[in-house]
């Protein structure tokens, strides 16, 4: 079956989530669709599922014109998905999951168990999907629940099977299973739609590539004509030239010193691997690299939100590792932080609250426990004017401002207290283009002031914009440090972790393709990789 | 707690702005609808459970007058038996008016709905800054007995005038109530254990640990081999505020002033400022450096103090013993008064108000008609329920907007927490 996506284009508001995407999934075919998380890519599924309209374009199944009104529509079309996250009973056998909704029943209405079980062994043998069809899903590994999953879909007669971030939860082995399963499905006929972030994978296992960026489609490729590098340029994007006018930086004594920095993620996998990096008064590092690969821990650990599991962190000369994210600040850390309606405001107060969060309660906001109303009110409109924040009143919610103008309430709120290190992490995202121009001068601005800056970006134009030395991430660790005018190519490699070129910015790095594949078993690195 | 429970502070700007205001304005429409609502399922009740008035809605071919003349006089003769027992009675009025005597039993009902409001209020507020803050403090009824108790023991243990005896006795309570709203706030900041199980888990430790008490020395009134506790001595009573015929006492303008201190602390003071921003988004409060357990730690720690001064109120105002089972249903309705109250401290009063008023005025409905004083009760439930359900009023009575349930959907919404 043929899947065709014809100029879709949603919006919400002013964001424009795809912008006239396009895409075509030929019958026999493995289409990779790859983009960095709020590419469009979740949006344009939930099109194709009939969970969402399109306000323009149109889906096409097979040349028709198909226009679901709700997901059972699409399965029952042929489509289906097997998420990220598993819709499946824990309690319930497999045969049982399997058969949910589209059970083989007795003439009496009793559910025919037997030809459940008798369907899933002849789905499993033609596949390559073993599974035993009476086990408890709960007791199944991960990697075998997806198998599930596909069986289910497969028990739906899907022709168009499309796998959403399938490789997130697997061991490596699983992921290779899960290759062969695919390439299967697309040998029987079906059209497969695998989405994922994963440069590799999209390599191993593609027939086409479709890469998404900023709700549009950047190109459409095939494993043959691009590599890695390639394709982590095109993630990233370089379709913007941004300018940002600064003068060469002077950088001062070190302001922040990471020393065999180790964080861990949220299932306790490292995520930061004994990371070295110097940030020096006046400067601005950039942190390149493709999300995921740690940065968001590197930034969490930095301003006291997530603790260190072994290394150390160093602000203007004293240790500050493990310290409570009040202490961060106090110390002299502003935070700008990723997702800042989640971590940097308070949607539902004012602005003025908003913009005294970290300082609601030291003088002259507050004397003696009890809140200076009027200073709190008279420091919004100072910021308010400093900072060109467009709002109609300080006491109005900060959620009713544009993405911009809340953006601009976080840098206002963290660059009024006396700091040594600002750590901005994609200060830029989702804004305008005149709010990033704003954000990038007020970032100049402080480096100018002596501040060490420390950005953290996936986008590659923000970071060659920006950065005084660029620091290329990769599984956890600084593969390279390299000058602002390296070509997009070799960083695009270096974030791809396949391999670091030698003439790199005069620094003596160690070729990062030396590195293990197996990123996760830390105990199989033996060589770190060092700087200086 | 004012802005704090409820939706964003909106300041209506643009071209909508009549529109939403209108939306604010329902939360209040919303909730003297649902007042006017569960009154009118009330008489519903009345009518369903009143022989006499069914026999005659059967009859309503034959005689209609009738059967609508009765209906309405059984109605009009239970909430106007509820009227006169919650507010005043009219007809006391005329006699006091014409004879100048009986100026106490006027003003008797009065009295016995602040009586019955103030631990309502006192818990209320407590309940209420939990439920702002999302901590969900269920033990309102826990903490309660354990203020009164440690109330009590301050009260026939200590011996000073009562110019020094009353206020000790207020801060045992409150110091009781703290120290056991402390106790799943120190586990949920450590351990992370919920404080709905905690919390609900320490109300029956508090009842079962009150039984214990309540049959030992010195807990145990001497001479008594029922369980029932000795009595407050006359220097740790509340003193009555409008003479000894009046039972309203000063336990009521401890809540009144705690309503005040629950304005200023959610409006004016820096801690109350960090229970806000910890209450509405979590992480930016720890991005922002707020210590959200020691947060979780201090809100426990005040709500069971404010529960502890309810139990002190009813104890050294009124009661000036303790029973098996002490405070009753207190505890719980005091949940129900802060979701009806929006968690502001201005509405808690309202709503405890209100709900006094209704146990009072129940009770008297039932000395004077017969109806039972659970319909009082039902009544309540059903006023909540209502306002709960904002989306429900606003098609009955036609309104337009939204905004009514901002603030009970709020309250709710860190039960996954």
């Amino acid at each position: 079956m043929r899947l065709e996506l014809a100029g879709i284009t949603k919006r919400f508001g002013s964001l424009v989530a795809n912008d006239h995407v396009s895409l075509t999934v030929e019958p026999g075919e493995i289409h990779c669709l790859l983009g960095e998380n709020g590419a469009g890519k979740s949006t344009l599924m939930n099109v194709v599922f009939g969970m969402l309209r399109p306000d323009e374009g149109e889906v096409l199944v097979d040349g028709e014109v198909f226009r679901p009104s709700d997901p059972g529509e699409a399965v029952r079309r042929g489509i289906g998905m097997v998420h990220q996250h598993f819709m499946l009973v824990p309690v319930f056998t497999v045969a049982e999951n399997v058969v949910l909704g589209f059970e083989p029943t007795h003439r009496t209405g009793v559910l025919d168990r037997r030809r459940a079980r008798s369907e899933i062994a002849r789905l499993s043998a033609e596949f390559g999907l073993e599974v035993d069809p009476d086990a408890t899903v709960e007791n199944l590994p991960v990697g075998v629940q997806q198998r599930v999953e596909i069986l289910k879909a497969l028990h739906r007669d899907a022709q168009v099977l499309i796998l959403d971030e399938p490789t997130a939860v697997l061991t490596p082995q699983e992921i290779e299973s899960l290759f062969v399963i695919v390439r299967s499905l697309a040998a029987s006929g079906r059209s497969v739609l695998f989405i994922t972030h994963k440069l590799k994978e999209v390599m191993a296992v593609a027939d086409r590539i479709t890469v998404m960026r900023l709700g549009k489609v950047v190109g459409t490729t095939t494993p043959d004509e691009t590599d890695e590098g390639g394709l982590a340029s095109m993630m990233v994007g370089r379709t913007v030239e941004l300018v940002v006018h600064k003068e060469p930086a002077t950088p001062g004594r070190p302001m922040l010193r990471l020393r065999g920095l180790t964080v861990a993620d949220e299932r306790g996998a490292v995520a930061v691997d004994g990371l070295e990096l110097d940030v020096h008064a006046g400067e601005i590092v950039a942190v390149a690299g493709v999300q995921g690969n740690g940065q968001t821990e590197l930034v969490e650990a930095l301003t006291g939100l997530r603790p260190v599991v072994s290394g150390s962190i160093e602000l203007d000369g004293a240790e500050v590792t493990g310290s409570s994210p009040e202490e961060m600040l106090r110390a002299g850390v502003a935070h700008v932080p990723e997702d800042r309606q989640r971590d940097g405001l308070v949607l539902a107060m004012s602005i003025e609250d908003n913009l005294v969060l970290d300082v609601y309660n030291r003088p002259p906001f507050a004397r003696r426990g009890s809140r200076a109303l009027g200073v709190v009110h008279t420091n919004a409109l100072e910021k308010l004017s400093a900072f060109d924040i467009r709002a109609s009143s300080v006491e109005s919610p900060v959620s009713a401002l544009s993405g911009g103008n809340q953006q601009k309430v976080v840098v206002a709120r963290e660059l009024s207290r006396e700091i040594k290190l600002l750590v901005a992490s994609q200060p830029t995202r989702g804004l305008d283009v005149g709010s990033i121009e704003y954000v990038h001068r007020q970032v100049v601005a402080e480096r100018d002031k002596g501040v060490a800056v420390l950005i953290v970006s996936s986008e590659l134009d923000e970071v060659l914009a920006l950065g005084d030395r660029i620091a290329v991430m990769f599984r956890g660790q600084i593969v390279g440090i390299v000058g602002p005018d390296t070509d997009r190519e070799t960083i695009g490699l270096m974030m791809a972790g396949s391999g670091a070129s030698a003439e790199v910015a005069g620094n003596p790095t160690r070729p990062a393709d030396a590195l293990p594949a197996d990123a996760a078993s830390p105990d199989r690195r033996t060589d770190r990789w060092s700087r200086r | 707690m004012s802005s704090v429970g409820t939706s964003p502070r909106q300041v209506p700007h643009g071209w909508t702005a009549p529109l939403r205001r209108l939306a604010q304005a329902n939360v209040a429409v919303v909730t003297v609808l649902s007042v006017l609502s569960a009154l009118v399922l009330g008489a519903v009740l009345i009518i369903a459970t009143t022989p006499a008035v069914l026999h005659a809605i059967g009859h309503i071919g034959s005689h209609p007058g009738r059967a609508l003349g009765l209906t309405g006089a059984s109605v009009g003769d239970a909430y106007w038996a509820m009227f006169s027992g919650a507010i005043f009675s009219p007809s006391v009025l005329g006699h006091t008016v014409s004879t100048g005597h009986g100026w106490v039993a006027l003003f008797t009902p009065l009295s016995e709905t602040l009586v019955s409001a103030t631990p309502l209020v006192l818990a209320g507020l407590g309940v209420a800054i939990g439920f702002s803050t999302g901590v969900f403090n269920i033990g309102a009824q826990g903490q309660l007995i354990a203020g009164a108790l440690a109330a009590l023991y301050v009260g026939f243990e200590v011996h000073l005038p009562i110019g020094i005896h009353v206020p000790l006795v207020l801060l045992a309570g409150a110091a009781g109530g703290a120290a056991a709203g402390f106790v799943p706030g120190f586990l949920k900041a450590r351990t992370g254990a919920h404080e709905v199980i905690t919390t609900i888990m320490f109300n029956y430790v508090m009842l079962n640990l009150l039984d214990y008490l309540l049959s030992v020395s010195p807990f145990q009134q001497p001479g008594q081999s029922n369980a029932i506790s000795r009595t407050m001595p006359a220097t740790a009573r509340l003193p009555h505020l409008f003479g000894s015929g009046l039972r309203a006492n000063l336990g009521l303008v401890v809540a009144l002033a705690a309503v005040a201190a629950a304005a200023w602390f959610t409006r004016r003071s820096t801690l109350g400022f960090s229970f806000r921003v910890i209450g509405l988004n979590p992480s930016a409060g720890k991005t922002a450096g707020i210590d959200a357990r020691r947060v979780t730690v201090l809100v426990l720690v005040i709500s069971g103090a404010l529960a502890g001064l309810a139990g002190t109120a009813s104890l050294a105002g009124t009661d000036f013993f303790l029973s098996s089972g002490y405070g009753g249903n207190i505890g719980f309705d005091a949940i129900t008064v802060a979701l009806l109250g929006r968690n502001r401290p201005v509405g808690v009063l309202f709503a405890g108000l209100l709900f006094g008023a209704l146990d009072v005025g129940g009770r008297n409905m039932q000395a004077v008609t017969g109806i039972p004083l659970d319909l009082a009760s039902v009544i309540q439930a059903l006023i909540v329920m209502f306002v709960a359900t904002p989306v429900l009023v606003r098609e009955v009575f036609r309104l337009r907007g939204g905004g009514g349930g901002s603030s009970l959907q709020l309250a709710t919404g860190g039960w996954g927490g």
